[in-house]
């Protein structure tokens, strides 16, 4: 399937990346292929080993993929980025120092064929307060929404994210993702990789699931959240076997953990009748709607096709 | 792009870090004054046909010089620690650019040096003609040049943590085969020592009393290292992509 090529936004088409360790070859990237559309925020998820960064970097041009395209507005990484389209965050990284932040960003500025005004990046990045400061005098959570900055001075058409929120506390996560929630605003492709549930949940249009190097699911959080069950049930119940639960009516999956099962649950309501009129016993009972915790640990626990065997 | 606007704030960043200015700067001075004052009114020195202030003027200038352009390396280290190197690679800047303004960076911290050198040589009595004086810099700028290539394949290839000791001992090395603390004028060791571009920088101060500073052997050596160095300074950029 062919897009029109003004429609594209990000298209990674089946992407594949080995690398050699010293304990031999890695396939940290087996065949991913997504597709954004222009004005899209998508989350990238997965725990760590699963290819996240690897795939940001194949995307960004950072590093070639063995097998597969990107294509960003229909262009090839190096031209998307010389076209000043692609603004990224990456994973590590401080800013240099001996500059104050305003300098830094005009700096940076000054590469792009057609930047922001320095004080609307400022503003946009809430980092006014900082503009003359020394960037050596930072703290960590300043140093980020400088580096946030830095990503938004292009004006890009996309925006990538590389678990841009380590080291925040809960008050600066939260505004940080209200400022890019302005940007996206602005009709911008967003693209964020994390391993903060919630953040995708509360941010994202879309997720993309990624374990083992493939993606195992690629939906809206909410339909995520639906694949394994809307609620779940917890109740403490010894000695009945797992198989037995499995039958209730409206339960999709069971876990034991010790003397407590959990019960994920297509229809909750049907399951809590049937568990307690076929077992009287089980008590401390709590019934949640599923997080996409719930989601994301069954999705990457068992990937879609199984892992074939890597060397390691 | 606006390249001038780029390199003004690199060049900004790069003269604001007075520590560095201490030590690029005070280090040579001082070394120059604590060497050649005892000896100000040797003339032949070691038998070098120069006057030991003039010899160890360019010595010395030759020593800071070196050690200034290198010194791009270990800045470059500490920003590929700090992911620098990949944010810039996202960035229509190109490797070429990036080099020059580097490489421009380098030679004005050179140049400060120097100036500073020549000032110090005069205040003990070095006299020699103004074209000889400008000779003599052009002379230390192309010598300058492998320095720059090794200082940038030494930041591609360190980490702050093992670049200090790097450069530490690589400057140590080349100084004293090049003859920046005693002249080396025969033996086994002269001959090592012509091979090396530092003996080349500390040579320029033949040109001061009239003579040739490098000849078709010296001209040799600084090419053959300019270049080796600027291929392997190119390789050690275009395979530094990875993460540190």
């Amino acid at each position: 399937m062919q897009t029109d090529q003004t429609q594209a936004g990000v298209r990674l088409d089946d992407l594949h990346k080995t690398y050699d360790s010293p304990a031999g070859p890695v396939q940290a990237v087996r065949g991913v292929s997504v597709a954004i559309a222009p004005g899209e925020t998508v989350a990238l998820l997965g725990p760590n080993g699963a290819g996240k960064s690897t795939t940001v970097d194949m995307l960004l041009g950072l590093s070639r993929p063995d097998r597969g395209q990107v294509t960003l507005f229909g262009l090839s990484p190096a031209d998307a980025i010389a076209a000043g389209k692609i603004g990224a965050m990456l994973q590590t990284g401080a800013v240099i120092r001996d500059l104050k932040v305003r300098e830094l960003v005009t700096m940076m500025a000054s590469l792009y064929p057609a930047p922001l005004p320095v004080d609307e990046v400022l503003s946009l990045a809430r980092v006014e307060p900082l503009a003359d400061r020394r960037t050596e005098k930072l703290s960590g959570g300043e140093t980020q929404r400088v580096r946030f900055a830095v990503a938004l001075v292009s004006n890009p058409d996309l925006l990538v994210l590389d678990e841009p929120t380590v080291g925040m506390d809960v008050e600066t996560r939260h505004s940080f993702w209200l400022t890019v929630r302005d940007f996206a605003a602005r009709g911008k492709t967003v693209l964020f990789a994390t391993h903060y549930l919630d953040e995708a949940d509360a941010y994202a249009d879309r997720a993309v699931l990624m374990a083992q190097g493939v993606v195992v699911a690629d939906a809206s959080t909410t339909e995520i959240k639906a694949m394994v069950g809307s609620r779940t049930i917890r109740a403490t119940l010894p000695d009945v076997p797992a198989e037995m639960l499995e039958r209730l009516p409206g339960v999709s999956r069971v876990d034991r953990r010790g003397d407590a099962i959990v019960l994920a649950c297509t229809d909750s309501d049907a399951a809590i009748r049937a568990l307690l009129a076929e077992q009287p016993d089980v008590r401390d009972i709590e019934i949640n709607g599923a997080g996409l915790e719930e989601a994301f640990l069954h999705l990457t626990a068992d990937p879609a096709d199984e892992p074939k065997e890597v060397a390691r | 792009m606006n390249a001038a606007t780029y390199a003004r704030y690199e060049l900004l960043r790069t003269f604001r870090n007075r520590r560095f200015f201490l030590f690029a700067w005070g280090f040579p001075v001082v070394l120059f004054f604590l060497i050649a004052g005892p000896n100000r009114n040797e003339h032949d020195f070691a038998s070098s046909g120069l006057d030991a202030p003039l010899y160890y003027m360019v010595a010395l200038s030759a020593f800071g010089t070196m050690n200034a352009v290198l010194s791009t390396g270990a800045r470059i280290a500490g920003e590929r620690s700090v992911g620098w190197n990949r944010q810039l690679r996202l960035t229509p800047l190109s490797p070429r650019s990036y080099f020059r303004v580097k490489v421009l960076t380098a030679y004005l911290t050179a140049a400060t040096t120097m100036a500073l050198l020549f000032a110090a040589g005069a205040a003990l009595g070095v006299s020699i003609p103004a074209g000889s004086w400008l000779e003599m810099t052009g002379l230390i700028l192309v010598g300058l040049i492998p320095f720059a290539g090794l200082g940038i394949l030494m930041g591609h290839l360190l980490t702050p943590d093992s670049i200090g000791p790097a450069m530490g001992g690589t400057t140590a090395l080349l100084a004293f085969l090049g003859g920046v603390w005693y002249p080396i004028t025969g033996g086994v060791m002269h001959t090592i020592a012509q091979a090396l571009p530092s003996y080349w920088l500390v040579q320029a101060g033949h040109v001061g009393v009239g003579g040739h500073a490098w000849g078709r052997t010296g001209w040799l050596v600084v090419a053959a290292w300019s270049i080796g160095a600027a291929l392997v300074a190119a390789r050690a950029y275009r395979r530094d992509t990875q993460r540190v």
